[in-house]
């Protein structure tokens, strides 16, 4: 990424020194010359403030920030086992369905209450966010990587390539996301349990498959757009007219200018596939219990909704927060980016 | 400044075919609106150290001329016809990737704007030194070295820093400073320069215009400059090849062409230029109408209807070019300016409009 523009940054150069000596050399007669010199320094300095404020991230997206670094350390060190956890699949059939902060004939510890198995929430959904960053994650990162390829492909060559991948495209976004999704992991888990004699292979890779297959013509069609505007800059030309091979100008000079939409694109497709893990899990065919994502949390009790309202709420806020930090985050880079794109 | 950008006379006497022999070059673009003749039968030669001055209105062809030429254009939706001979080679026929061992290494261009022309996100050293490893095959320090003697050359200043910095971080005249090191990196023996300087500050354009001729001598480069702008070709070009709509209406070395000038529509480009002796608010000369359609071009002279000197003739019959009294000027005109077959064709339109002029 280059530095932002230096004429952006109001440094006082060689014209201000010189513009602020001449000004106090002036008003030395008056006598003026210090209180005068004091207000040019500090309009400089305010003025400083502010375009550094306006540059700044705000603090919306601060605590996005603060909120998915929150999600994501817990997750990962619940998973290392460093947190003081319960065990997500250990049952306390005593306290099952007991809401948070339950007083009578608890086992203490269970803050946030248990599940219609009595497993402790707390540890359910530490343990949960793990798999659900990790099938969103890994099926944004598959989508990104075939439907980028894919997208280059189309809107740097165009013509007939082009033609083919964007019906290819067209076809797959005609189908209705959810029911490709369910196809897709039905068809994938037939696929691994013929081809291995057994149903050994980790559900979440599955997840990741179906999802990321389903993300590719959504961000392969941005990545074509992207890439159709930046081949025809003249910066392509110019390279072509320096004799660079196609692959050369495509990877070279087109794939760096389209990354950044790419990767703001990219916070929200995890925000999507967050709530696509959830959605499959609610449909029972996400992460196989009793390991735990947000999803499946919901999805086994989901018919208890009315008298343990906090086993299907839980997770959902912690869904909520998380798809909403995303789409944010995702916002402020975009916006930050189109800025850098016309200043250039 | 005015000097000719070969001062220097070095001796031309080298091999004997020219650089550079474009014959009949015709460039026609398939559009849902019909075929658009771009370019459509433009010749010239052009020898080996020498600046060709290219000039026209918006959507005369220039650009299309040279890009055509370089074969740069879309293969989809292009005719190429014609043919166009460098160093003993005809180029139409190689592919791209034949055409990859020309491009950078022997025949090199510039573009308008050199906002656009470099890579934003890619630093200035290396956008040099691609191109250098790809032609010269040279190891990376040493194309490094190669690409900071270039900036120097082109007057950049701490060379060494430029290199890590990003296009951004240059100011416009810098920018183009660093295209024109780009394009000169391999040592090309033609050079097209398509607009310079028109996205340059007036102050700026000199310099770099300057530049390029101080490059051109040292490398004993051709040039094919093209601009909108008489100006900048006139005491910078051999020759000046006037287009129109896609043909080459008016050509003749620099000096005959400004001092006998045939063209009615080179005049007619020379008077809008604003002068320095006018006094101020003076209303500036303009062409008045537009370039034609290059889909259903007007039959006849393709100026006519834009020409003060009109006639009936000039509507009909499409004039061809015809050699001027000196060696190497030809024009298209049935009444060229300052023939009295000219003069009287101005007097009769003029005279005309004092009519129509006094009946209204």
């Amino acid at each position: 990424m280059p530095a932002p523009p230096p004429d952006d940054i109001p440094i006082p150069g060689p014209e201000g020194q010189r513009d602020l000596d001449r000004y106090a050399e002036d008003s030395l007669d008056s006598g003026l010359a210090v209180a005068q010199t004091q207000l040019y320094v500090s309009a400089v300095e305010v003025g400083g403030e502010g375009r550094r404020r306006g540059k700044g991230l705000g603090l919306g997206a601060w605590l996005a920030i603060g909120w998915l670094t929150f999600i994501v350390a817990v997750s990962v060190l619940a998973q290392l086992g460093i947190l003081p956890l319960k065990s997500p699949t250990e049952s306390f059939s005593e306290c099952a369905r007991l809401g948070p902060f339950a007083k009578e004939g608890t086992a203490p510890g269970h803050l946030l209450g248990c599940d219609s198995n009595g497993r402790d929430m707390i540890a359910r959904m530490a343990y949960g966010g793990w798999s659900s960053l990790v099938v969103a994650t890994g099926a944004v990162l598959f989508g990104l990587v075939f439907g980028g390829i894919l997208g280059l492909l189309a809107g740097f060559f165009g013509g007939k390539i082009d033609a083919v991948i964007t019906s290819v495209f067209n076809v797959f976004l005609a189908i209705p996301a959810v029911v490709l999704a369910l196809a897709l992991v039905a068809f994938l888990q037939g696929a691994a349990s013929s081809g291995s004699g057994g149903d050994n292979v980790d559900p979440k890779l599955l997840l990741i498959l179906a999802i990321g297959i389903v993300s590719v013509p959504l961000l392969g069609r941005i990545t074509r757009a992207s890439a159709l505007t930046w081949s025809q800059r003249e910066f392509v030309l110019a390279a072509r007219a320096q004799g660079a091979k196609p692959m050369r100008i495509m990877v070279r000079e087109v794939l760096p200018n389209v990354v950044p939409a790419m990767m703001s694109i990219a916070l929200l497709a995890i925000a999507i596939a967050i709530v696509a893990e959830g959605t499959l899990s609610i449909l029972g065919v996400g992460v196989r219990p009793p390991t735990p994502s947000w999803g499946n949390i919901i999805g086994l009790d989901r018919g208890r909704i009315k008298e343990s309202p906090h086993i299907v709420f839980l997770p959902a806020i912690l869904i909520f927060f998380t798809v909403l930090s995303l789409n944010f985050l995702g916002d402020v880079v975009r916006a930050k980016l189109d800025v850098r794109e016309s200043a250039v | 400044m005015t000097q000719p950008a070969s001062a220097p006379t070095v001796s031309t006497a080298g091999p004997s075919e020219p650089l550079l022999q474009v014959e009949d070059l015709r460039t026609h673009f398939e559009t849902p609106r019909g075929i658009v003749r771009a370019v459509d039968g433009v010749s010239f030669t052009l020898a080996r150290g020498k600046t060709l001055g290219v000039v026209g209105e918006s959507g005369s062809g220039k650009t299309v001329l040279s890009r055509s030429i370089m074969g740069l254009l879309p293969k989809r939706g292009t005719i190429r016809e014609g043919s166009v001979r460098f160093d003993g080679t005809e180029i139409t026929e190689l592919s791209p990737k034949e055409m990859r061992d020309f491009w950078g290494a022997r025949m090199s261009m510039i573009f308008q704007d050199p906002m656009t022309s470099l890579n934003p996100v890619m630093k200035i050293g290396k956008q040099i030194t691609e191109s250098i490893r790809q032609h010269l095959d040279v190891d990376k320090k040493y194309a490094n070295e190669l690409g900071e003697n270039l900036l120097r050359s082109v007057r950049i200043p701490e060379p060494e820093q430029r290199l890590k910095e990003y296009p951004h971080q240059l100011s416009g005249g810098m920018r183009q400073r660093v295209c024109i090191a780009v394009a000169l990196a391999c040592g090309p023996a033609l050079l097209f320069a398509d607009e310079p300087t028109t996205a340059l500050d007036v102050t700026v354009q000199a310099q770099v215009l300057d530049l390029m001729a101080t490059q051109q001598r040292e490398r004993f480069m051709a040039i094919v400059l093209i601009t909108h702008d008489l100006g900048v070709v006139a005491g910078r070009a051999d020759e000046i090849a006037v287009m129109y709509a896609g043909r080459i209406v008016e050509k003749a070395p620099t000096s005959v062409l400004f001092s006998d000038m045939k063209m009615p529509y080179t005049e007619a480009l020379l008077s809008s230029i604003p002068k320095i002796e006018h006094p101020s608010h003076t209303r500036l000369n303009t062409i008045p109408g537009r370039p034609p359609n290059l889909v259903t071009p007007p039959q006849g002279c393709k100026f006519a209807p834009r020409c003060t000197y009109v006639q009936p003739r000039c509507l009909e019959e499409d004039p061809p070019l015809m050699p001027g009294t000196q060696p190497g000027h030809e024009y298209r005109c049935w009444f060229p300016v300052g023939t009295p077959e000219g003069a009287e064709a101005l007097a009769r339109n003029r005279a005309d409009q004092a009519v129509t002029g006094g009946a209204a």
